[in-house]
């Protein structure tokens, strides 16, 4: 069931091996890059399984779009190397595993996605998210976090019961067609991620940063520019949807702030470090965490923006003892609306 | 010839001794499974000197007199067992002297851990004391007097270890100072005099009333965190506590076991706090105790919790709630627990007999165990909630109570705080020479027999 499309005669053709040479966290020429990429073609055994971060950002730089980060978290499972500790691995599953407590309802556009994350349900308001209806909680949680954890079988498992259940619960219910994803994650999931594992969806998953712009633009008259400098974070998740990421370029112009240029932004992102602890690896995340946040600093910004609430989670203190202003994307539009 | 009542409202004040049927009936009982017994009295004295003169008073009337704080022992220790007078302390509740350089507080005896721990945070902001989960109402000398334990026990041990002394006020009504006190003005060891604190400590309020105490303080740093390691192999529990202790960061360590919520469920999971006065000594800090556990990390047997900061401040609030908000989970305000002193090493068969327990008696249950010293002891609890409207779940839970003490004395642990039951249990299998000097003892002490009798009794 739910196959991934991955051709290995197309990484067995590749030269370049963006893959692996591009890794900012695995250091490879391009001759031990072959090597390695060599190896997991072969499923022998090879550093990538362990040293991986599981930061996604080969999806983005796979020239073939051949999915090479979705087949090592493949062998990741079927050569029993997870990267989280065992006991971590199995409390995460229970803790992410559907209630079973959701009851079908009519709901009225636009229908925004919360993902797993209920508490950002107060980010859902004024005239921005006018009339939107929410759906949050384990029951519809996209799944997609099991990329971190080397278990693609509970991607195979979970993420088309999450389809049907937002499918048939709330938007066939409510003659919806479309759905804004409020996380990354979960316009991932939906989009690029289903594709890969031949997985149907029978519904339109709008970018967040698609639906706010469409906003903006109808409340345009109300905006009013913030005239500052702000730090991006991007999520491993905006890795498959790399188009949207000129969607928040196109946002941050209309509500009048500057988008940072700085070493970690763009296809040069940063992980977080979150997932990081998980796999144990804390000097690797201390690492990445401090050069991020004096990056951000270095650039001038006064907010750090987030779009993931799991990075904001991770780093949103952090920013905040180094002086920078943590926010999500939506709130810092509602800053724009909101400023009298 | 003038009432006790009388007599007593001489010595404390009118408004301040009832024997009121509202009164009696609300000292009769407290939260635990242990059914209510009236006083005849209740008196809230002001000093030392009302104290001494309470005794007095009772020692000629031959009254029991019950010492009691918070009342929050929930082993039923502060019920008058054979009537009499309970003596509650909550009146005399001044902090009478915080010695920073020395760093111990001096309390009266019905001062509140919630009181101290605001006094130090305001005017000492460099000190803390260890505070025990309990509400923070629950009395300073109630906590130490039971062997108590709590945030800093991992660093400095019971309660009990952090006194340095005691103003007693004995059976007799003498005014007895124990400890430094004794021979210097400075409250600030027990050592180098005989210690004869002890005869004070684990009694049960059976051998005299505390009226002042001081006890160790602690630096509070400026940074604190937490690490969560999570197991899923009870024998393998004793080996990490043997390697995070040996660490010797962690302020406090406590690990935790409970079916709810589910993904809690089957695992072990252990709390260790540690603080420091920069973020680069925290991080130091850390990596030392990820270092203490790193063969399981290797192995990828156990490991850390992810924790984002925000997740980390519900486990970094001292009190911790948790023990509370499971305290209520019954509704109608039962809560026991048995909380047994034992060796680390017995940790994995002290989980598995909780277990069995819980499910014989279908009791709503949270087991957890606070490491005493660098792995000297623990205290393992096997805590019970229930409905104290409701006669079937209260004797549910007293059953499950009772099977948990019989349990742990078989493993060679001891039970803690013993409840009446309990205590005969200990004592039946108390060396014969010990019991008889705790005898020979109290009848020095108590002739008449009058300090919280029916405790530690074997008749
Ligand atoms: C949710 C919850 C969590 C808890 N967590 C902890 C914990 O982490 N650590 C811990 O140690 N305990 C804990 N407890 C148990 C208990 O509440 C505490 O130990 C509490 O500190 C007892 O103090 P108290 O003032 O209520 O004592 P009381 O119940 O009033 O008295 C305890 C005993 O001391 C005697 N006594 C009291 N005052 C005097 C005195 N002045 N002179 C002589 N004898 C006296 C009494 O007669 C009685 O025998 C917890 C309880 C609850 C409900």
């Amino acid at each position: 069931m739910y196959p991934l499309q991955y051709d290995p005669h197309i990484c067995e053709n590749c030269s370049s091996v963006d893959c692996l040479t591009r890794c900012q966290y695995m250091h490879f020429d391009l001759k031990t890059a072959r090597e390695e990429k060599n190896r997991i073609l072969e499923q022998a055994d090879t550093r990538v399984l362990a040293d991986c971060v599981t930061c996604y950002a080969c999806e983005e730089y796979c020239p073939n779009g051949n999915h090479p980060f979705y087949q090592i978290v493949e062998l990741q499972e079927k050569k029993d190397f997870l990267p989280a500790p065992a006991p971590i691995t199995r409390q995460q599953i229970v803790m992410m595993q559907p209630k079973g407590n959701l009851q079908p309802a009519k709901v009225s556009a636009p229908l925004v996605n919360l993902c797993a994350f209920p508490m950002l349900a107060g980010s859902i308001r004024g005239k921005l998210f006018e009339g939107a209806a929410t759906v949050s909680g384990n029951d519809i949680f996209c799944n997609i976090m099991w990329l971190h954890f080397g278990k693609n079988s509970l991607i195979r498992e979970r993420v088309p019961q999450s389809i049907e259940r937002l499918h048939t619960f709330f938007l066939a219910e409510s003659g919806l067609k479309e759905m804004v994803c409020f996380h990354d994650e979960c316009y991932g999931a939906y989009t690029q991620l289903a594709a890969a594992f031949n997985m149907a969806v029978p519904f339109r998953p709008v970018h967040l940063f698609e639906y706010l712009n469409r906003r903006l633009d109808e409340l345009k008259d109300n905006i009013k520019p913030l005239g500052a400098k702000v730090a991006y974070q991007r999520p491993c998740s905006n890795r498959l949807a790399p188009h949207t990421d000129l969607l928040l370029d196109e946002i941050f112009r209309k509500i009048g702030v500057e988008r940072a240029v700085r070493e970690y932004d763009r296809e040069n992102a940063l992980c977080c470090g979150g997932v990081l602890r998980g796999h144990q690896k804390d000097d690797l995340a201390d690492d990445l965490q401090r050069r991020n946040i004096e990056d951000m600093r270095a650039a001038g910004a006064v907010y750090a923006v987030f779009n993931c609430p799991f990075c904001m989670f991770t780093l949103g203190e952090a920013v905040a003892e180094k002086g920078l202003f943590p926010i999500l994307v939506s709130d810092l539009c509602q800053q724009a609306l909101e400023r009298k | 010839m003038e009432s006790i009542k009388a007599k007593l409202a001489k010595i404390v004040g009118p408004d301040y001794v009832s024997d009121q049927p509202e009164e009696r009936y609300l000292y009769a009982m407290d939260p635990g499974t242990m059914p209510p017994r009236k006083p005849d009295f209740v008196v809230l004295p002001e000093n030392t000197a009302q104290v001494a003169a309470i005794v007095r008073l009772a020692n000629m009337e031959k009254i029991p007199l019950v010492p009691m704080g918070a009342g929050l022992v929930l082993s039923g220790l502060t019920r008058a067992l054979k009537g009499g007078i309970i003596l509650d302390m909550k009146r005399m509740n001044r902090i009478l002297e915080v010695n920073e350089i020395s760093r111990y507080a001096l309390v009266e005896a019905g001062a509140s851990q919630g009181m101290l721990q605001a006094h130090l945070k305001k005017h000492h902001p460099g000190l803390k004391h260890s505070m025990p989960d309990a509400p923070p109402m629950a009395t300073l000398a109630g906590n130490v007097l039971i062997h108590g334990s709590g945030h800093l026990s991992h660093a400095a041990g019971f309660h009990s270890d952090m006194l340095n002394g005691l103003e007693v006020v004995l059976p007799s009504g003498e005014i007895a100072s124990l400890g430094s006190c004794a021979v210097s003005p400075a409250w600030f060891a027990r050592a180098p005099l005989p210690d004869l604190a002890g005869l004070f400590l684990g009694w049960a309020g059976t051998t005299g009333i505390v009226t002042k105490l001081a006890i160790k303080l602690y630096p509070r740093y400026k940074y604190e965190d937490i690490l969560i390691f999570v197991a899923d192999k009870p024998e393998t529990v004793p080996d990490i506590l043997y390697r995070i202790t040996g660490a010797q960061i962690a302020e406090d360590i406590t690990a935790w076991m409970t079916p709810k919520p589910l993904w809690a469920k089957g695992f072990q999971h252990i709390n260790i706090t540690f603080a420091a006065d920069s973020k680069e000594e925290l991080i130091w800090k850390r990596n030392l105790l990820r270092a203490a556990v790193k063969p399981y990390l290797e192995s990828k047997e156990a490991g850390f919790m992810p924790l984002p900061p925000p997740m980390k401040h519900r486990f970094l609030q001292v009190p911790a709630s948790d023990l509370a908000r499971f305290a209520d989970i019954k509704k109608g305000g039962g809560f026991e627990y048995v909380g047994a002193i034992m060796p680390v090493d017995r940790f994995p068969r002290a989980y598995q007999e909780g277990l069995n327990i819980a499910e014989r008696f279908q009791a709503a249950y949270s087991l957890g165990a606070r490491i005493i010293g660098v792995n000297h002891c623990m205290m393992f609890f096997y805590a019970y909630a229930f409905n104290r409207a409701d006669a079937a779940d209260v004797e549910r839970a007293q059953q499950a109570l009772e099977a948990t003490n019989t349990a742990v004395l078989a493993m060679g642990g001891i039970p803690w705080k013993a409840e009446e039951p309990a205590q005969k249990q200990i004592l039946a299998k108390m060396n014969p020479q010990m019991l008889g000097l705790m005898n020979q003892v109290r009848a020095m002490l108590d002739p008449n027999g009058i300090m919280n009798p029916g405790n530690w009794e074997v008749n």
